[in-house]
């Protein structure tokens, strides 16, 4: 047990990190620590930041949402759809969550129901999904929103240089962190995540529980559609396509177990911002978009692979004393 | 050592005989960056080099960077940069009409000269759109070449890239419009595919064609990615030689399959030319010698002199059309 308490904490590794990361940015270019330049860039995660949020839920359950950034271009093209055929704003933007809550019912359902595995069913549902949004707005794209409401999505919080995006996403991971980390509903996870034989003998309402999170995953991402449609005042069935890898290469690097039963939201937050950053600084010394990718991608594995080292050199340690202690008397 | 002095000082001649023309002289060390859709296309990259070419000509620093894939927003991130870098000019191909616009309207407020080429964003996005051809041109001009091919009969088809493209909507509309004057009533437009300009989509996309439509005749696809795609689909096909393949591509893409009898013939500017011209354009505007209104005239470098349009646009010239009897005459 000692053991485990030495394990350094993910998050402090993630916050150094992002430290480093923000000062070799301001090394690598004098543009680089600037107030406006850090505002842009954090504006330009605030769907994957939103999105991460219900998806730490999800994988500490042992589920994923692979169909996030599809749901997110279907609610664009609900919005865009509805906003261009006269109906108002509200309204439009309400359609937009219920078709977000209906999508994520649908995944939920049949993960629950039918004992479907969510990474199948939402690859399916990933499709389906964005070819409805193809279906809704063909080639065309809806602009000329109200500046109203394009200005939540570009603008930023009053006398600061906050992204109102990003705002809102702080708001969010607070609240969805207490719920994780402070309520017995965000306890309830990780017991499901860790064994759900276990945690459904207990007495747990594990399909209930996982149908909710589903949902909430829908409407997050309906949210995050919102907010893109406004950022870039464009709605559109291709809307965010592939942001979903995004997604799960940040709730992953932020030491949320792919195995379900282990994770937090402020790791999560963490890795949003720490790849965020390191694209953006190495964007602005003009790094090719390829080199970005192979970066991104050998920080995933390491996320993936380090702690399992640890894990591993540790259960080595523990059988070993173990042994000692058969031995020993 | 000898042979950049020689080219410097053949370049100084070239721009006294502009300083004896024109107004203000072009600045020196401009930075400007050039953002095409996505940067490993080999349209992309042609035109690009046009714009580095011009950026050595005029001495200003010009950088190419852009995202890997054409999404709307992709191109976000980039501009942004280019504000925080400082540069004086962007020059831009967008994915996306309007997706771009809050970002260049902060880029302008910051200072930027904003100069769109091949692809256009809303006007209010940019000064200057430096376009290939006209539209109109070009789009008639892909009917009128197929009509030719084809003896003006049969069902033809279109492989396009993206459903958002701005530039192939346009050209689109336009072959409509050419198609409904009574020399064409033989032909039927019966599909327009998209391959998202995606190698292995236009591929299959091509094969759907062929297989879906027994009376095709000819497809035109107005993009290098489709064009190409759809020839090496139609190379190895039975179809080969009997549905007419024309769009737009470039020679060294298309010469194996000019040279094969595949495709008889397509169409393009030189890509090098666009960008090179909006380089020049863009820096025109930074230095003051034009600011963008209908009229103005600015000199660039090889290609000579040009005017601003309506709307601020310049055309860099009709399409050309490559066959057997010209092709090798192209390096690009």
């Amino acid at each position: 047990m000692k053991a485990l308490k030495t394990l350094p904490g993910w998050e402090t590794t993630l916050t150094v990190l992002v430290i480093v990361a923000l000062l070799g940015g301001g090394l690598l270019s004098k543009d680089f620590l600037t107030g406006q330049n850090i505002s842009f860039l954090t504006a330009n995660f605030s769907e994957t930041l939103l999105m991460a949020l219900t998806m730490t839920l999800l994988v500490i359950v042992a589920e994923i949402d692979l169909s996030v950034a599809s749901i997110l271009g279907l609610c664009s093209a609900v919005l865009g759809t509805l906003f261009a055929a006269g109906v108002p704003m509200p309204l439009a933007i309400l359609a937009a969550f219920m078709t977000g809550g209906l999508a994520g019912l649908l995944n939920g359902l049949l993960v629950t129901r039918l004992g479907l595995p969510s990474l199948a069913v939402t690859i399916g549902t990933l499709a389906l999904y964005r070819g409805l949004a193809f279906v809704l707005l063909g080639d065309r794209a809806v602009a000329d929103f109200p500046q109203a409401y394009t200005n939540f999505g570009f603008g930023t919080v009053p006398g600061t240089l906050i992204p109102i995006p990003i705002a809102v996403g702080a708001v969010l991971a607070v609240l969805t962190a207490v719920v994780l980390h402070a309520t017995p509903f965000g306890r309830s996870l990780y017991a499901i995540g860790s064994n759900e034989v276990a945690a459904r003998f207990s007495g747990l309402r594990v399909e209930r529980t996982k149908l909710l999170l589903f949902v909430m995953s829908g409407l997050m991402s309906a949210l995050a559609g919102v907010v893109y449609t406004f950022r870039f005042a464009s709605a559109r069935g291709d809307n965010a396509t592939g942001f979903e890898l995004g997604v799960i290469a940040a709730v992953l690097l932020g030491g949320v177990s792919i195995f379900g039963g282990k994770g937090s939201v402020i790791g999560a937050v963490l890795a949003v911002f720490l790849i965020g950053l390191i694209n953006g600084a190495l964007t602005i010394v003009d790094v090719s978009n390829e080199i970005l990718t192979i970066v991104t991608g050998l920080l995933l594995i390491g996320s993936v692979l380090v702690p399992n080292l640890i894990a591993r050199a540790q259960a080595a340690r523990q059988r070993r004393r173990l042994r000692g202690e058969v031995v020993s008397p | 050592m000898k042979s950049r002095s020689l080219l410097l000082s053949a370049l100084a001649l070239g721009s006294a005989a502009t300083l004896a023309y024109a107004q203000p002289a072009l600045k020196k060390g401009l930075k400007i960056t050039l953002l095409p859709k996505n940067i490993n296309n080999p349209y992309n990259v042609i035109e690009t080099s046009g714009g580095t070419e011009a950026g050595k000509e005029i001495g200003a620093t010009v950088k190419v960077v852009g995202p890997s894939d054409a999404g709307a927003s992709s191109q976000v991130s980039y501009i942004n940069t280019a504000i925080a870098q400082r540069q004086d000019a962007l020059v831009l191909a967008a994915n996306d009409a309007n997706a771009l616009l809050p970002y260049l309207a902060r880029a302008k407020a910051s200072g930027m000269k904003i100069v769109t080429m091949d692809s256009d964003t809303a006007v209010s996005g940019r000064t200057l759109f430096v376009n290939q051809a006209n539209s109109e041109g070009i789009g008639r001009a892909q009917v009128q070449l197929l009509g030719k091919l084809i003896g003006y009969k049969g069902d033809i088809a279109v492989l396009s890239a993206t459903p958002n493209a701005t530039n192939q909507n346009t050209w689109i509309k336009w072959m409509q419009e050419e198609l409904k004057l009574p020399r064409y009533k033989d032909m039927k437009l019966v599909k327009i595919a998209y391959g998202n300009d995606d190698d292995q989509k236009s591929f299959t996309e091509m094969q759907g064609l062929i297989q879906a439509y027994p009376n095709l005749k000819g497809v035109i696809s107005p993009t290098t990615v489709g064009i190409s795609a759809g020839a090496r689909y139609l190379s190895t096909s039975p179809q080969k030689g009997k549905v007419m393949l024309t769009g737009l591509g470039t020679p060294n893409q298309m010469r194996a399959f000019v040279k094969d009898g595949t495709v008889t013939a397509f169409q393009l500017w030189n890509p090098s030319d666009v960008g090179y011209l909006a380089t020049y354009a863009a820096a025109a505007l930074v230095s003051g010698q034009i600011t963008g209104k209908e009229g103005e005239k600015f000199k660039a470098g090889k290609l000579g002199e040009y005017t601003v349009g309506k709307n601020g646009e310049i055309i860099v010239g009709p399409p050309y059309t490559f066959d057997k009897a010209n092709i090798d005459k192209f390096n690009f």
